[in-house]
């Protein structure tokens, strides 16, 4: 359980403008996800936590012990708040060989507990084999074991991993995975972990917290997130939106149903079934986000309500999936062996399922 | 022609004497300056290099009023130790030192700012004190450019002339260092010694100063990055 109250102001300097951290960070769960791009100020709160940066203001506790607070002028040093942090280049002591590493975390320890918990270190992250060597002569995925035991020796509060994944390959990038969820089992410590990457929410996040530009902007279950983000700045982060500005033409209470104008008058606008908005007047103007892979294209057919034909403008191949994104600037993702049979379709129908519309909050 | 070799021993003594001392007082002030933000950093800093750039008369005005025999610290020291510090070969350490310190303080801090700070960071949240940190992660990894900063200030202690002729003077067998040899040589009209002592020291220099340049080339900077592969 941690309860981080954060805020801190950067001024403007040479080769930044100013930014202002303000968060407040509740977790209760297994393993938290800060989830934000790069200069969100995600690494920063990990900093804070940490103690590595002090806030201007705010209280910090995990747990039931008070690492920060304002108010009451506490301030432990890193070295007093137990925060096992994971480095992104894993920050491994060169000069010592994996056991020497182990052996420093260990100090603080009582003397007759060391070796044992080296011991066993060693053997839960299968490094026995390799203690004897120094780090550059450890493999990435050892290295990554490495220094999550390092981090965990010394019976650490919660464990922080700044980016674990960033710049790993696929392979590596699923051994930390299953690094992580046998640590989640055998240590029972809560962990908070800080990524830019979505699949690492859902393949480690029971909680996932969204930051953007210092602030938290939605904290959620992944897929809740995924399906409903608060706003467009979240859908943005996101990456698999469509946002869709559209005006309120009809509300059928009846019918828990709406129809929408899309993109109100551009000479491309046209108009979808939508959910039903209670609250909202007819001729409002509103902002929608739909997942690209709820968004349903298919070759031209006849016209059906709430459909509407787009042209192909281009094509993005995944591993799975074809992102086909239209002239009007909405996109659908289909599997790409579906897509395969139309490769040469320039036409599509693209319906919008009432269900999966998410109205924005302005 | 002999030659007395007093001048180099008393030299090279002083020199190791200073050296250490610097060592001693300048490695943790060099780690403090590179590492750890505080309040005043810049003045001190400031302070630090101040002796490179003033000159060598001024600097040993200085230590003359600080440790003359009728300054308070010139009075405690000779209550101390039963004699003046001022012309002594103590005092040629002093000014070896005051010469010598501020070089290796800033070479030694650009030494410690190579280390990539994580390193720093990952022994403090194991719990580390600041002082194992420093000794166990922070100056295992510089020891080179640390060690070559140290051959260097003991390369430039060896060749003070201004602060010890000020402090120390120039009593031959007690406080006449090499470089103020060289000098009284020159007054005398002793070219032979001049040019002996001239040539020994020029020597001794470029070997100091050819070691220190190896070590800092073979010098390992460990810089963050993804991890190798």
């Amino acid at each position: 359980m941690i309860d981080a109250r954060i805020r801190k102001r950067f001024p403007a300097s040479k080769d930044s403008t100013a930014f202002e951290l303000d968060i407040h960070l509740k977790a209760a769960s297994a393993v938290t996800v800060l989830f934000g791009p790069s200069g969100s100020g995600k690494t920063l709160a990990l900093d804070a936590i940490a103690g590595f940066i002090t806030p201007d203001e705010g209280r910090i506790t995990v747990g039931d012990a008070l690492l920060f607070d304002v108010a009451a002028r506490v301030s432990l040093t890193p070295q007093d708040r137990r925060c096992g942090y994971v480095f992104q280049n894993y920050a491994l002591f060169p000069h010592m060989t994996l056991k020497e590493n182990l052996a420093f975390a260990a100090d603080r320890l009582p003397r007759a507990e060391r070796r044992g918990r080296i011991a066993e270190m060693l053997d839960q992250f299968h490094l026995g084999e390799v203690s004897g060597r120094k780090p550059h002569e450890l493999s990435g995925g050892q290295k990554q074991r490495a220094s999550i035991a390092r981090a965990l020796l010394g019976n650490p509060r919660i464990l922080l991993l700044d980016e674990p994944a960033r710049g790993l390959d696929p392979a590596l990038r699923a051994e930390l995975y299953v690094v992580l969820n046998e640590v989640q089992r055998s240590f029972k410590v809560p962990v908070l972990l800080v990524t830019h990457d979505l699949e690492e929410c859902f393949e480690l996040g029971d909680q996932m917290v969204v930051v953007d530009n210092g602030r938290i902007v939605q904290s959620g279950q992944p897929p809740e997130i995924l399906d409903g983000p608060a706003n467009p700045a979240v859908a943005r982060l996101l990456d698999r939106h469509n946002l869709v500005s559209a005006e309120i033409v009809a509300l059928d209470p009846a019918r828990q149903l709406s129809r929408l104008v899309c993109f109100p008058g551009a000479e491309e606008s046209f108009e979808i079934l939508g959910p039903y908005l209670p609250g909202h007047l007819l001729g409002a103007r509103v902002t929608f986000a739909i997942r690209t892979d709820r968004l349903l294209a298919a070759p031209a057919s006849p016209p059906v309500a709430g459909a509407v034909a787009l042209d192909l403008a281009r094509v993005s191949l995944r591993p799975q999936t074809a992102r086909l994104m239209f002239g009007n600037g909405l996109m659908a993702e289909m599997p790409l062996r579906a897509y395969e049979s139309h490769r040469h379709n320039k036409r599509w129908t693209v319906r919008f399922p009432p269900e999966a519309i998410r109205l924005m909050k302005p | 022609m002999t030659i007395d070799w007093f001048p180099l021993w008393l030299s090279l003594r002083v020199a190791a004497l200073s050296t250490a001392v610097a060592l001693l007082l300048g490695l943790w002030l060099a780690w403090l300056l590179a590492r750890r933000p505080f309040r005043g950093r810049d003045a001190v800093s400031a302070a630090v290099t101040l002796p490179l750039v003033l000159p060598p008369t001024v600097l040993g005005y200085y230590l003359l009023v600080l440790l003359g025999r009728n300054s308070p610290l010139g009075e405690f020291y000779e209550w101390v130790f039963g004699q003046p510090l001022v012309f002594t070969w103590q005092a040629a350490v002093l000014a070896a030192l005051l010469h010598s310190a501020p070089l290796l303080i800033q070479s030694a801090r650009a030494a410690l700012e190579t280390v990539d700070a994580s390193f720093e960071r990952a022994a403090r949240t194991l719990g580390a004190s600041e002082w194992k940190v420093f000794w166990r992660v922070s100056l295992p990894l510089a020891w080179k450019p640390v060690l070559a900063a140290t051959a260097l200030a003991f390369a430039r202690s060896l060749g003070d002339f201004g602060i010890t002729i000020m402090v120390a003077g120039n009593i031959p067998g007690r406080t006449q260092t090499l470089s103020v040899a060289i000098y009284d040589a020159v007054e005398a009209g002793d070219g032979a010694l001049a040019r002996t002592l001239v040539l020994v020291i020029s020597a001794i220099a470029l070997a100091i100063l050819w070691f220190a340049n190896r070590l800092a080339r073979t010098a390992f900077t460990f810089t963050s990055g993804q991890g190798q592969r």
